[in-house]
């Protein structure tokens, strides 16, 4: 018995650390699902008994209330459901040309805070701690109430040529309205962007076999532009514009913008691009200058310097906030409701939740959606940041 | 299960997880006695129904039915919290808890009643749905507002009594919802709206606060019957009969005659009706779980129906609504109260 008393006594199944990290992950997993089923049992119980209804029955019931601006078809007889797909299209409305509108005004003020010019640098940087340290619903309040509500009444409307007109209700503009025949320019401007994509390629292919440049700027652009107007000019011009005209309280026909939204689309790419200006100047300035110096000593001018040399090793640096900003920007379109503009929050979980009454169902569709567009956003900003990443070999 | 259901089902259960609580906190007078004071949601802001001053105390109808409620509970018409709601948050902050009673120019409807899981507990205002317009725009008839655009109050029935007005008449319409009263008021005043639609007495409570009252004229239509009085959850009916009786005293004291001036006088009186009302003869107090002459504390710190009218919307306010509708039965009115039996 000599041998066991010297062996090393097995040691208890507690202290082998691979079993106790097993352990406390199912512990901290059956704590969070019971306390979730908590949650929803203890919900459903309450909801019985306070008898209110639950499900989501509700979304094929008729809604009964209109909606300024819808980009589908809606009326007042439609569903609860069709009012959350008019609503979501608000929101990505807004939302889209928000990113488009900040995303350009932000690379032009970001380039600027770098320009030798002086006076450009200044303005810019002005601009940029204006609007970023201004919160974002004053911001909103200050376009809609104060600068959208000076405008004049629709009688004394401004116009350009009587096509345009701008009033207190909104920017009235005409409205294409498409004759048969328009399907011809239209598949013409398809041909002329395949046409496009391979001239883009002869022309990389025949720079990188004889260095030959082809001014495929101007080429492409002529193509874009004369293949869909001729065949539209061949094909009879079969389009018509209709104009926006006085009629009673109103204009009626065209497109309209109307200041809800305007407001909204105009604090949201103000306020962002002042954020995406500076992480754009970052951008730039973590690339080292001499890669300026040396593209310069390589004879290029300074536009084909920034477009060729500097961009493309910024972009690596400025996806990734760039990402964070479109999420925020995205997800602050929801302040809408301050102002009365139907997004997702104003017109679902706002009057639906309040017609219905049932909150948790509402809010919850409202939640999953945000998240459902938030990741949809970082899924193709890391997409695209993957491709503009630093390929190591 | 994927990411965006899980996430749903947890916040689906966080948002009552407040409610869990008081709905095991007991019954809905226990815990306001161990508390202290009502919590009343009122509107944010709307003359004779709930305003506050400049010294932030609020005055109203909507209110003065909450210290009526106060002064059953506790003897002091002054034990009650306000708390301001836009027409949105109102049902969800009642459903969940965060107030006892919502006073706020609600309107009793079946689904509110019934889905919503809610219990009017009488009518202090009968109302019914109207416009007002700019005079500039020499509209006479609710039938000419074709292609206006109208400001109106998200999540009310107003909202959707104005669809089916425009829808029914072929009228084309085009509605801006806010959240806010005032908004709409301020966007009537600037222009951005030809038209304000609400119920009728918020319509003239709201063109007292315009800065040239007298250039906007309500239209002679009344689209909607709008009853607008207190509501409580479900599952507490002890609270519900004190909330109901609240408003019912104040009714039955307008008809025996009794006001705030002279109910202790009216305490000798003879009149049977009156001694059961007062607490002088019987226990009906008692049978509510209050003190047995709380009717009378009622009347006494806020006043009869016809008083509180008269402050807060009637003769005596800037509003100077007539009784209409609200006058009592006897007089050609809607307001009708049970017994005190």
């Amino acid at each position: 018995m000599m041998t066991t008393d010297h062996a090393p006594a097995k040691p208890p199944f507690w202290n082998n650390p691979q079993v106790r990290a097993v352990a406390f992950q199912a512990i901290a997993l059956i704590a969070t699902v019971s306390f979730g089923l908590y949650l929803f049992a203890n919900t459903q119980a309450n909801l019985q008994r306070l008898g209110i209804a639950s499900g989501f029955d509700f979304l094929s019931s008729p809604a009964g209330f209109d909606i300024i601006q819808s980009l589908i078809p809606y009326s007042a007889t439609a569903s609860y459901g069709q009012v959350f797909w008019v609503a979501l299209l608000n929101t990505l409305l807004v939302a889209a040309l928000g990113v488009i509108l900040a995303t350009l005004l932000g690379f032009v003020i970001g380039v600027a805070r770098l320009s030798k010019n002086w006076l450009i640098a200044r303005l810019a940087l002005i601009y940029v701690e204006t609007f970023r340290n201004i919160p974002l619903l004053l911001q909103i309040f200050f376009w809609y109430f104060a600068v959208l509500r000076a405008m004049p009444a629709p009688r004394l409307s401004y116009s350009l040529g009587d096509v345009v007109f701008l009033n207190i209700r909104g920017l009235y503009l005409p409205a294409p309205q498409v004759e048969p025949g328009f399907g011809w320019a239209i598949a013409a401007f398809g041909i002329a962007v395949f046409l496009t994509l391979v001239l883009v390629r002869w022309a990389r292919r025949r720079q990188a076999a004889t260095g030959r440049q082809f001014p495929v700027v101007s080429a492409a652009l002529a193509l874009l532009l004369c293949l869909p107007l001729l065949t539209f000019w061949l094909a009879g011009s079969p389009l018509h514009w209709q104009l926006p005209e006085l009629q009673g309280f109103n204009f009626r026909g065209g497109w309209v913008l109307i200041p809800e939204m305007a407001s909204l689309l105009l604090a949201l790419t103000i306020y962002t691009a002042a954020f995406i200006a500076e992480i754009v100047r970052a951008g730039i300035q973590a690339v080292s200058h001499g890669q300026t110096e040396a593209s310069f000593s390589l004879g290029m001018n300074p536009g084909k310097t920034l477009r060729l040399i500097i961009l493309p090793q910024a972009l690596r640096v400025i996806i990734p906030p760039l990402t964070n900003q479109y999420l925020n920007l995205t997800k602050n379109s929801s302040l809408a409701a301050a102002i009365g503009y139907p997004d997702l929050v104003s017109s679902f979980a706002g009057t639906v939740l309040n017609q219905t009454g049932q909150a948790i169902e509402c809010i919850a569709i409202t939640m999953a959606v945000y998240l459902a567009i938030s990741l949809l956003i970082s899924l193709l900003m890391n997409l695209y940041n993957r491709r503009a990443a630093l390929v190591e070999r | 299960m994927n990411r965006a259901k899980t996430l749903t089902l947890t916040a689906a259960a966080m948002m009552l997880l407040t409610a869990a609580g008081s709905a095991y906190a007991g019954k809905t007078l226990d815990a306001i006695k161990e508390r202290g004071f009502i919590k009343c949601g009122v509107s944010d802001g709307l003359p004779g129904f709930s305003y506050a001053d400049e010294k932030g105390n609020y005055n109203g109808i909507d209110v003065d039915v909450c210290r009526a409620v106060a002064a059953a509970v506790f003897g002091d018409a002054t034990k009650v919290k306000f708390t301001p709601l836009t027409a949105k948050e109102r049902l969800t902050a009642l459903q969940s808890g965060e107030i006892d009673v919502l006073s706020r120019n609600t309107t009793w409807t079946s689904s509110r009643d019934s889905a919503q899981g809610l219990n009017f507990t009488g009518v202090t205002y009968y109302d019914g749905q109207g416009f007002l317009v700019n005079k500039k725009l020499g509209v006479k008839s609710a039938k000419q507002l074709d292609g206006a655009t109208v400001c109106v109050q998200a999540g009310t029935t107003t909202e959707l009594n104005l669809s089916d007005y425009f829808r029914a008449n072929k009228l084309k319409l085009t509605p801006i919802s806010y959240d806010k009263s005032d908004e709409s008021a301020k966007s009537l005043e600037a222009g951005r709206c030809d038209v304000l639609t609400s119920d009728q007495s918020q319509l003239y409570a709201q063109r007292i606060k315009l800065a040239k009252p007298d250039d906007y004229v309500v239209l002679p239509e009344v689209i909607s019957k709008e009853p607008l009085g207190p509501v409580v959850r479900h599952g507490d009916d002890e609270w519900f009969d004190i909330v109901k009786w609240a408003l019912f005293v104040m009714v039955n004291a307008e008809e025996a005659g009794v006001t705030s001036n002279n109910v202790d006088a009216m305490k000798k009186s003879t009149n049977p009706d009156i001694k059961r009302l007062l607490g002088v003869e019987g226990d009906k107090g008692k049978d509510f779980g209050l003190a047995n002459d709380w009717m009378a504390v009622v009347i006494k710190q806020v006043g009869n129906y016809g008083e509180v009218f008269d402050r807060n919307v009637g003769k005596g306010s800037p509003l100077k609504i007539e009784r209409g509708l609200n006058a009592l039965w006897t007089q050609g009115g809607l307001q009708y109260a049970p017994p005190v039996r």
